[in-house]
């Protein structure tokens, strides 16, 4: 247990320091953001109904892109093989990793929510449940990321290839969160439905993200 | 002969050479056998000669999803038994399981056309078959992105794995998104029952597209291993040149 929490700690602090880039993330949210109302225009009415679906689009693609070194930095200076030796349960250790990137880049996007909210003319409620449902949803993205990233460093490619493995698995993620977010500003569905629906998935992702990703660097690695 | 003894590619291979003429030609019967019927089915009262399309399409849609259920297990005999026929079976199936994919996504949009009056629409069903076709494109650019094929092979299964166990999820999810964004317009079927007169021609053009699938596997399997053995000489020669 000790060895899972120094993991984390180690983990966290090695992203926020110099040269870790899971600020980045935040900042590429932000960019995406801003750049959305060049493509479709300054229509504030246009942008406060298509608001939740651009934050999450957002959010997705920033998760996707920070994941990419969620393995690949450890496998080159050689702590991955350690952790693969360890006596700690690989799995465990999956998800430790996966935990602490969560805590790194991925709330940092939902702090961030509430001010890209205001760039796109969404209200307070607006804002609040697509912070509530990037909240339980990142995680899905991450734990489910994290099998493409482990496929990425056993195969010694990343970039492109891991984001067409993981983004088909990321649609019910998306959908979810884009409905759970549309039903609780303009309804006429409940908000509890999809929003359970969503937190399920998390739930799933975090059970199998770490199995499968301790298999894959089990089998892959050499 | 039982799973272990197909182990020595060598035995396969004499196996695979006896079996696939007599496939071949079971297939082919089949085919024209479906074709014949499919073509002297009496047309359907609302859709006329456009229905004869739901002979290929509906064996291509069952195939593309069988095909996806072929390379999970054989995802399991790569990473639980280590079968070595197991990754060739898995590569060479992923190819043949895209096309019927793209074939069940061609006839329909065709079929679409006429009946709905576009190519595409965004309807539960069509959407996560492009998905799975994404799925498929997605393992084949995994195959073809490392030279080393053992070590795609374990890659690609636990995908194949993954994407089995999320298939059902991603199914479930678009059904739910359609049904929010368009509630009323859920296209179906005539009727739940199909006619005799369509029935049969159906079950014999799916077992002859079945068929066909197991005959292109069985070919693509013996292209592969030999292949890899072809490879393998290369590489030999080219460490004695270099010794």
């Amino acid at each position: 247990m000790t060895a899972l929490a120094a993991l984390i700690r180690r983990d966290i602090r090695i992203a926020v320091r110099v040269g870790g880039g899971a600020l980045i993330g935040v900042l590429f949210f932000l960019t995406v953001t801003v750049l959305m109302p060049f493509a479709i225009g300054p229509d504030l009415a246009l942008l406060t109904r298509l608001g939740p679906a651009i934050l999450w689009f957002g959010a997705l693609l920033a998760s996707l892109l920070t994941l990419d070194r969620l393995f690949t930095a450890d496998h080159e200076d050689g702590s991955l093989d350690l952790i693969v030796m360890g006596r700690a349960p690989l799995e465990l250790a999956c998800a430790a990793k996966a935990l602490a990137h969560w805590l790194a880049a991925g709330l940092p996007l939902i702090v961030a929510t509430p001010v890209l909210g205001l760039l796109l003319n969404l209200d307070a409620t607006a804002t609040a449940a697509v912070a509530l449902t990037l909240l339980v949803g990142t995680p899905a993205l991450t734990f489910t990321g994290m099998i493409g990233a482990a496929l990425a460093v056993t195969l010694h490619r990343g970039g492109l290839l891991l984001a067409v493995l993981v983004l088909p698995l990321s649609i019910p993620v998306l959908i979810f969160g884009v409905a759970a977010s549309q039903a609780a500003i303009t309804g006429p569905l409940s908000f509890g439905t999809p929003f359970s629906i969503l937190c399920a998935l998390s739930l799933v992702s975090l059970v199998v993200g770490p199995f499968a990703a301790a298999a894959s660097l089990r089998h892959g690695l050499d | 002969m039982t799973l272990i003894d197909l182990a020595n590619p060598t035995k396969f291979l004499s196996l695979t050479a006896r079996v696939l003429p007599w496939l071949t030609g079971a297939t082919a019967i089949f085919l024209l056998v479906g074709f014949y019927q499919a073509a002297m089915a009496p047309d359907d009262y609302q859709q006329g000669a456009t229905a004869k399309i739901m002979f290929v399409h509906v064996p291509n849609a069952w195939l593309a999803m069988f095909v996806w259920g072929v390379m999970s297990v054989a995802a399991l005999g790569t990473l639980v038994w280590r079968h070595p026929l197991a990754d060739v079976a898995a590569k060479a199936a992923t190819p043949i399981g895209a096309a019927f994919t793209f074939l069940a996504l061609v006839t329909g949009s065709l079929w679409g056309r006429p009946m709905w009056g576009t190519y595409w629409e965004w309807d539960a069903r069509m959407t996560s078959v492009l998905i799975l076709f994404l799925m498929y494109l997605g393992l084949m650019a995994l195959w073809r992105a490392v030279d080393d094929p053992s070590r795609a092979a374990r890659a690609a299964a636990v995908l194949t794995l993954v994407g089995a166990l999320n298939l059902p999820i991603i199914k479930f999810s678009v059904d739910w998104w359609n049904t929010l964004h368009q509630p009323a317009a859920v296209l179906r079927m005539g009727g739940t029952s199909l006619d005799k007169a369509f029935l049969i021609p159906l079950l014999v053009m799916a077992v002859g597209f079945s068929l066909l699938f197991v005959t292109l596997h069985l070919a693509a399997m013996r292209n592969e291993i030999l292949r890899r053995r072809v490879r393998s000489l290369q590489m030999m020669q080219a460490s004695q040149q270099a010794a």
